[in-house]
């Protein structure tokens, strides 16, 4: 029984070493070297070094002249990300859901059946990037008329930063909210 | 919609396509042969057989072999247990993240030795990076090897003749962990960093956002867990809301390869038990049966996320895109509801969308997946659970016909059917115990009519809360109803004890039944045999698992999930 225990703990903390800190070690050293970028979390930078945020992280918007990202359960706090968890029966769910489609159709001046319900429901971890471009085009003259740009520019903007799903049919068409804001901010 | 069902058949075939090869592997690894990795891996695994003291040449009989991995496991259950209720005074915890709470550590850490990674902490606010290292990362390596080192003494059991020995553990345990799962952590890893996902050891980032306000964007090791929490079938999140995340998950091509990853080795696993029993057409006939069960789960399950929630349909809103609450744009319904289903088959439990929110007869699909617990199942543990419904298959067969059952030439007698039925019958026992106590104590502890308790949702959604703890604790899955305020000594306690019992008593009873197989001498075949390996047998075995193994549940589904679909409109 000694020689087993013995076997055990030494087993134990010699792969510790090496699977939990010589392997995350190594994969940091690959990720400065060959994803920069991505390894520090895709981060956006102003020209002074300050941090707008994540390519890959919503953002809360709600001036009229931006576009705005999908609801957060957890109101775009990127330290404690989550669901609203709320079951698809649960009343609280459903007039959270009509509230939200209410200020919207007044918002954007639109009926319901234009409202993808992508705007009107929670991502899983609140920090969804991305609305279907349907989504971005129920906010176009919206955002056009709050900036005083004609619609068809800022429906240009919405096609050049719409994503296909990947080789085709893997995910969804989707624009990342973000990055199409900063692109209006640079026009 | 008919490109989200390219996209499952691709997936689910690309996946069948590749775990032939890596069933092939794994056979070379267990079978000590040479393969074209040995150059890299072959002084990584003899360092660590040498620096832990390990004598390869020992071989161990049955009891041996599981008293190495009873003990292997307490002693990385208690080293991990001091770093999270010590991590506040460990380095490598640049937010400064206070010690686990104990009843809280109790769970965390059973939950992590026993491979079900349930989480009833949130990563981004209860780890350290140290914690994330030393005791996820670590452990999501270990316990999965653990049970693909389970996997391959009980077929060694089975395949043998006279067996008296079935191996060492611990080269068992280091091959799988150096030669299987290493080398596909560190490729996978590499993957997930080129399309996003944060390999740093800087604390958060502190944003200045367009609108003016202040964003605090938590980051840390996670390429490193994301990779392992799917091959290993682990399914511990590195943030809270796991793979949906977009830092856990950025992209399509990332959803790929993570779902990928999360069914890849327990499809191998049935791949090598062909060539380890020698019997190709075996492996083909219970890996045939696995997939008509599970295929037509996922078609369901696809089906009710894309058809979307008809509460939300009836406020006239364009729902074409399905059931989008708790749900990524990049990944859509089609794709969350694969991935819901393959993760709870497999006791994985990593989500890409919240399952709370998930329709409620998507949502059955996720519990009947860990009703079953064996289509394909968690690394190693899911085809020792499947091995137990093919030898109760043969005895009901043997019955049948009125013929001695015999599997794979050996008799299946009295002792081996005891074992079966104690492995067979724990599982629903502590789902539905678990349950009803659950339900009792919400009863008379929470303030009826005004509050909910622990319960996020009201009426029979909510007792699904507390069924799906308890059968994703039980099958060692690890994902939940995320609603249930599941964070109190009650949950804590009670899962944790729960998992614990579940991972080692369905691991020893098939390990021992898999001996006493083995220590009998093999008969040769005679046309009188039960042949195991044919297409009558694959229907027999299909049908015991769908009677065994759902049948006992059906008064549970329709409390929760189906008195809540038919409620729905």
């Amino acid at each position: 029984m000694f020689t087993e225990l013995k076997q055990g703990i030494s087993f134990t903390l010699v792969t510790m070493v090496l699977l939990g800190g010589g392997y995350h070690v190594v994969l940091w050293g690959v990720g400065r070297v060959l994803f920069p970028r991505q390894a520090e979390g895709s981060l956006i930078r102003r020209g002074d070094g300050t941090i707008v945020g994540s390519h890959l992280i919503a953002q809360k918007f709600e001036r009229p002249e931006y576009f705005h990202s999908r609801p957060s359960a957890v109101d775009y706090n990127a330290a404690s990300t989550g669901g609203s968890n709320y079951g698809p029966s649960n009343l609280d769910h459903l007039n959270a859901v009509e509230e939200r489609l209410d200020a919207l159709m007044k918002q954007e001046g639109v009926a319901a059946s234009q409202v993808p319900s992508e705007m009107v429901t929670a991502s899983g971890a609140g920090m969804d990037p991305h609305v279907p471009p349907a989504a971005a085009e129920l906010q176009a003259a919206r955002v056009a008329a709050a900036r005083g740009f004609p619609v068809a520019r800022v429906r240009e903007l919405i096609g050049a930063h719409t994503e296909p799903p990947t080789l085709g049919f893997l995910g969804r068409a989707r624009v990342n909210v973000l990055e199409l804001n900063l692109a209006l901010d640079g026009h | 919609m008919a490109t989200e069902y390219v996209a499952v058949g691709f997936t689910i075939v690309v996946t069948i396509a590749t775990s032939a090869v890596l069933g092939g592997y794994l056979f070379r690894v267990f079978r000590a042969q040479r393969t074209w990795l040995d150059p890299i891996l072959g002084p990584i695994e003899r360092l660590v057989l040498r620096l832990t003291g390990v004598d390869p040449g020992r071989q161990q009989d049955w009891k041996q072999y599981s008293v190495s991995l009873l003990v292997s496991n307490m002693c990385m259950w208690l080293a991990t247990w001091a770093v999270v209720t010590l991590q506040q005074y460990l380095p490598l915890n640049p937010d400064g993240i206070g010690n686990m709470e104990p009843t809280l550590a109790f769970n965390t850490i059973s939950s992590f030795t026993t491979n079900t990674n349930l989480q009833h902490y949130s990563g981004e606010t209860g780890l350290s990076y140290f914690s994330q290292m030393f005791m996820v990362t670590f452990l999501q390596f270990v316990t999965a090897a653990t049970g693909v080192a389970a996997a391959v003494a009980t077929m060694r059991g089975l395949a043998g003749s006279r067996l008296t020995s079935i191996g060492n553990f611990y080269v068992d345990l280091t091959r799988a962990t150096i030669r299987v799962f290493l080398p596909l952590a560190v490729l996978l890893s590499i993957l997930m960093m080129w399309q996003g996902t944060p390999q740093t050891f800087e604390g958060a980032a502190r944003a200045l956002t367009i609108e003016g306000a202040e964003q605090t964007i938590a980051r840390g090791v996670t390429a490193g867990v994301v990779s392992i929490k799917q091959l290993g079938t682990n399914g511990g999140g590195y943030f809270g809301p796991n793979s949906t995340h977009p830092y856990e998950n950025p992209t399509p091509s990332s959803n790929f390869v993570e779902m990928w990853a999360i069914a890849v080795i327990p499809m191998a696993m049935v791949v090598m038990f062909g060539y380890m029993v020698g019997r190709r057409k075996l492996a083909v006939v219970i890996f045939a049966t696995m997939l008509a069960i599970y295929l037509p789960m996922v078609a369901v399950a696809v089906a009710q996320e894309a058809g979307g929630n008809p509460a939300i349909s009836a406020m006239g809103v364009d729902q074409s895109t399905g059931s989008m609450e708790g749900k990524e744009v990049r990944f859509g319904a089609g794709l969350s509801a694969l991935w819901a289903v393959t993760t709870t088959v497999t006791s994985n439990g990593s989500v890409n969308a919240m399952h709370d929110s998930m329709t409620p007869l998507g949502g059955l699909m996720s519990l009947a997946g860990m009703w079953l617990n064996n289509i394909f199942g968690g690394v190693g543990v899911g085809f020792i659970n499947m091995l137990i419904f093919v030898i109760v298959a043969v005895f009901v067969a043997g019955m049948m016909i009125g013929r001695t059952p015999e599997f794979l030439g050996k008799k299946v007698e009295a002792r081996e059917m005891k074992l079966a039925s104690v492995a067979l019958l724990w599982h629903p026992l502590a789902i539905l115990v678990g349950t009803a106590v659950a339900c009792y104590v919400w009863a008379t502890t929470a303030d009826p009519g005004t509050a909910l308790g622990w319960l996020k949702n009201p009426g029979p959604h909510g007792f699904s809360e507390m069924l799906y703890e308890f059968t994703s604790s039980a099958a060692n899955n690890g994902s939940g109803f995320e609603g249930l305020g599941d964070n109190t000594a009650f949950w804590n306690i009670g899962t944790g004890v729960v998992m614990l019992l579940s991972r080692y008593i369905p691991i020893i009873a098939p390990l021992t039944l898999a001996a006493s197989l083995g220590a009998k001498p093999a008969a040769p075949e005679t046309a009188g045999s039960l042949r195991a390996d044919s297409a009558t047998f694959g229907v027999t075995l299909w049908a015991v698992i769908v009677i065994l193994g759902l049948l006992m549940f059906m008064p549970v589904a329709v409390l929760g999930p189906i008195a809540e679909h038919l409620a729905l409109r």
